[in-house]
């Protein structure tokens, strides 16, 4: 029996302990009518054997495309360390570290990370992380709405430069306690949100405001400016950000003349697989007065009875095991193991390292972006700044070009066409440090043949 | 000792990261003054940093696990190693779907088989642990609602032995709480649910076995009840490992189930996540269901698979995560189902419930209180520590730091809410007899040491690498993040 390691014996001496004929009687409570027949559209069990000959053809199937596309999930080297460690039976089955004294490692692990997050950040407090970037939006909207006692409305102005799907994922989470999330237009030439376009949104009341760094587009946002605009209204600032761009870039605790008071983001830069779009996990860090609005778990370091230093999870009054109906938000698992291979990731790369990667990463897709706009019928659709990734207007639709560049085994980039049509035929590219000049070159090459090909068809 | 104790400015892990820095074109004023300030260490610091710290765990493949209502069976290695596969774990998810046939058509029959396990019409993949599971069932309870215009129900009800995800995935959803208490027997107390319902129920929220792992019997009049005063039934799929196989919530009239992968379907609980909390729906239901889900076009060699979005589910409550869920957790507990297979899903509850109630007969005959003691147990059973508690000022959080030294994680202490000093055991399908009567003998034993020696045992732990932890402090003075400077440390030293 597959993961039963009871013997007929055993079954035979349990029974009788128990006072029963068979295993059958021991759900004579539930009543009859609700007793299931046979599950027979389930299959027959497979051997290890078995499955791991079809997961492995069917992976295969799947096969590794050259990637170049990002749009808010990022292929960066993961030391093999990393998933070795992680996959550990002592991390990998554990769970939430409850009983603290059996769990330290788990414990101190976290903050280790809380303390590696708010230095990347800049922000005093980090919690032990959340489910993606995109609910991390969504909690950090309901946190500043919370927080921000000197606002009476519930309005949330967030910049149109924001991923668009961090905003449909945020608006189905909030819409039940009545917020409103409204978009500020980006500029058509910088593909970036200015204080003058949020100054038109601002109406009578705004609770909070949402910069994101870099933005979805890849560009580069004036964030002191609008950091300091959101403070001007009383606004609570969030800032949505890249963990590895923040290696390079200005922390957001540094952004403006006081700093943003809550940032978040997707952590899956940090030494999570692609994997298909998860299991990854949404970091959030704030500023310290903020701390008890904060969803999630969060570890505090403390002592034991013979004052030796000791790690246990803390605040526990905001959460939904002891406040019920009155908690922070309902959440109660998190993303434990994924922190659990970023703290290794964030260890192993150090400050260098991952500042190397991301100036690798711009590097090569400023590379990757003169090569394909020197190609003719390709260009830029953004001026200024950015960061890893970069929009390009294609004269033809995106889609029958993205198959064909699969068909040579590329993955070309993200069409935006559903997302944002007012761009035309834009196609939104990312060229990380696992890229080469050689894949650069043979993307190039590629779209040149199928550019061409199309013009003579 | 932290990682940062271990950093020497100038040191680092040269080999993983590139070997180049280039020259950066991008204005001084987007970029930071100074260093991130992470740990600067060679990596055989880190591994070793690291490896350490994971022996200072309880886990599943260390010790006996059994944490009431987190279902901690063991975690079989195939699912890891398979779902990590190049061109799994290598694909992104935006990818063409044309490149992804393979991973979708995992998806696809998970979905199917999620449906026959449970009796639902429907199942999507895309809530990412089980409160976000909660949320989306609830969610979509108030979608249907609104759809027929029937705009006053916004109460949902919620037992008061339920876990405390349900009342606040209740408020999120925008809805007020309507708590039902429970009877002696521990089923929910059916006149006070009848007293409940109204206009303004949306739902009821409930876990079958309930949280004091015991079978609802009177479920059938429960869902006539709600269903009679016009709101729906939501199953949390909490305990789910107590039925699977003997019976599905589809049957008992649910409208709207989370499952908790990470228990049922044996995905890791990593620490705390992550987890991957899939709902299924009933007919009602089937037109709000979060996107994305996945749908099958065309049968054997023919058969193609791509994602349902809001075009194909207009009504849909919208979208729960940038991509499509914890993919990696799903292809986990779909290579778990195939290796149960039929026969192997049908004994899951079978041994799940015989190693339950074989315990809790063995604990009763060492002399322990239970909390239902005229209840079969589910899964998962009470024991009341009240007695211990007046006569040896010996509780339920002693027992469970004494185990600790024993060898065993400790139970679920304090919950639910409503048994005083109790410990709820699960011990799951996957423990051999041994664990389990080893178990028992380490509970005698505290047992005995508590009648000789309760201050003992309220010492415990003393094996650990820490003994108890000064949980007042930590939340009075908080130290959440380390400080590079003596005098923040000494704060805390």
């Amino acid at each position: 029996m597959p993961f039963i390691p009871h013997t007929e014996n055993e079954i035979r001496e349990m029974l009788d302990a128990i006072g029963v004929d068979d295993v059958d009687t021991l759900f004579d409570e539930i009543p009859a009518t609700l007793r299931a027949r046979e599950l027979s559209a389930l299959p027959d069990a497979l051997s290890e054997n078995e499955i791991t000959r079809l997961m492995r053809r069917r992976a295969a199937r799947d096969g590794e495309l050259v990637n170049f596309i990002g749009a808010g999930a990022y292929e960066h080297h993961i030391p093999a360390a990393v998933w070795e460690i992680t996959t550990r039976g002592e991390f990998y089955s554990a769970y939430t570290p409850y009983q603290a004294e059996a769990s330290q490692g788990t414990l101190q692990l976290i903050y280790e990370y809380q303390t590696m997050m708010a230095a990347l950040t800049g922000m005093d407090v980090s919690n032990a992380s959340l489910y993606d970037g995109a609910s991390a939006l969504a909690e950090a909207c309901l946190m500043a709405v919370r927080a921000n006692r000197r606002s009476a409305s519930r309005r949330v102005l967030v910049a149109g430069s924001v991923n668009p799907v961090y905003l449909k994922v945020a608006s189905a989470i909030t819409a039940g306690q009545g917020i409103e999330l409204e978009l500020v237009a980006f500029d058509r030439a910088s593909g970036t949100v200015d204080t003058a376009a949020f100054e038109s949104a601002k109406g009578d009341d705004v609770t909070a405001v949402v910069i994101p760094q870099p933005n979805f587009f890849g560009q580069l946002e004036d964030v002191d400016a609008l950091c300091d605009w959101g403070h001007a209204n009383g606004a609570l600032v969030i800032g949505v950000v890249n963990p590895v761009a923040l290696a390079l870039l200005k922390a957001p605790g540094n952004w403006g003349e006081k700093g943003a008071d809550i940032v978040c983001g997707e952590g899956q830069p940090l030494g999570v697989p692609l994997s298909s779009g998860g299991p990854y996990f949404g970091f959030m860090c704030c500023r310290q007065p903020l701390v008890r609005q904060m969803p999630g778990r969060v570890v505090g370091r403390t002592v034991d009875l013979e004052g030796r230093t000791g790690y246990t999870l803390t605040l526990q009054a905001r959460e939904q095991h002891i406040r019920r109906s009155k908690a922070t938000s309902n959440i109660c698992t998190n993303q434990g193991l994924m922190v659990t291979a970023a703290t290794i990731h964030m260890a192993m790369l150090g400050s260098e390292g991952l500042e190397r990667v991301a100036a690798v990463s711009h590097a090569n897709t400023q590379r990757l972006v003169d090569a394909l706009s020197g190609l003719g019928g390709v260009k830029r659709v953004f001026s200024g700044p950015f960061f890893h990734e970069a929009v390009l207007e294609l004269e033809r639709p995106v889609e029958a070009v993205l198959e064909s560049l699969a068909d040579a085994g590329i993955c070309g980039g993200y069409s935006l066409r559903e997302s944002f049509p007012e761009l035309g035929n834009a196609l939104m590219v990312c060229a990380t440090e696992t890229r080469n000049p050689a894949d650069i070159d043979h993307y190039a090459h590629e779209l040149k043949r199928i550019l061409k090909g199309a013009k003579a068809a | 000792m932290l990682i940062f104790e271990h950093s020497r400015e100038g040191r680092r892990a040269t080999a993983q990261a590139p070997r180049e820095k280039p020259h950066v074109d991008i204005p001084a004023k987007f970029l930071r003054e100074k260093p991130a300030g992470l740990p600067q260490v060679s990596e055989m610091q880190a591994v070793r940093h690291y490896t350490r710290l994971s022996q200072k765990n309880f886990s599943i493949d260390t010790h006996f696990y059994p944490l009431g209502s987190c279902t901690m069976k063991y975690n079989p290695r195939a699912c890891n190693s398979l779902a990590m596969l190049p061109g799994l774990v290598t694909r992104h998810p935006l990818s063409p779907v044309s490149h992804g046939q393979g991973f979708l058509a995992c998806m696809f029959e998970l979905q199917e088989m999620l449906k026959e396990v449970t009796g639902m019409q429907g199942v999507s993949l895309t809530p990412m642990a089980g409160a976000q599971g909660e949320f989306a069932g609830v969610a979509m309870i108030r979608a249907y609602h609104q759809a027929r215009a029937d705009l006053d129900r916004d109460e949902i009800l919620v037992p008061d032995a339920a876990h405390g995800t349900n009342p606040a995935t209740a408020i999120m959803c925008g809805c007020k709480v309507v708590e039902i208490p429970t009877d002696k027997h521990g089923d929910v107390d059916i006149d006070a649910l009848k007293a409940a319902v109204g206009p303004r129920t949306a739902g009821i929220m409930l876990t079958n076995p309930s949280t004091l792992g015991v079978f609802e019997r009177r479920i059938e009049e429960i869902a006539k009840i709600v269903h009679g005063a016009g709101g729906l039934l939501y199953y949390d799929g909490a305990n789910l490992n107590a039925i699977l196989g003997k019976a599905r919530p589809g049957d008992m009239g649910f409208d709207v189930i989370h499952m908790n992968l990470h228990k049922t379907f044996s995905t890791p609980h990593g620490g705390g996540g992550p987890g991957s909390g899939a709902v299924g729906v009933g007919k009602r239901l089937l037109p709000f269901m979060p996107v994305p889900v996945v749908a099958k076009e065309g049968e054997g060699d023919a058969a193609s698979y791509r994602w349902l979005t809001e075009k194909d589910l207009p009504q849909t409550i919208g979208r729960l995560s940038a991509f499509m869920g914890n993919a990696g957790v799903l292809l986990r507990a779909y290579v778990y189902a195939r290796m149960l297979g039929r026969d192997g899903m049908n004994r899951v509850a079978e041994f799940a419930t015989l190693n339950a109630n074989y315990l809790m007969t063995k604990l009763r005959e060492a002399g322990f209180q239970l909390g239902y003691p005229g209840r079969r147990a589910s899964h998962e059973f009470i024991v009341t520590l009240k007695r211990q508690d007046k006569e040896l000022g010996v509780n339920a959080m002693d027992f469970a730091k004494a185990l600790l030294d024993e060898g065993f994680h400790a139970p679920t202490t304090y919950f639910p809410l409503l048994v005083p000093e109790c410990l709820l055991i699960e011990p799951t399908e996957t423990e051999a007899k041994e664990a389990i009567d080893a178990f028992v003998a380490a509970m005698v034993r505290i047992l005995e040491q508590a009648k000789k020696d309760p201050q003992k045992v309220k010492g415990a732990p003393y094996s650990t690498p820490v003994r108890r932890l000064d949980d007042v402090r930590a939340a009075r003075q908080l130290d959440l993040v380390w400080k590079n400077d003596a005098s923040a440390n000494d704060k805390v030293a």
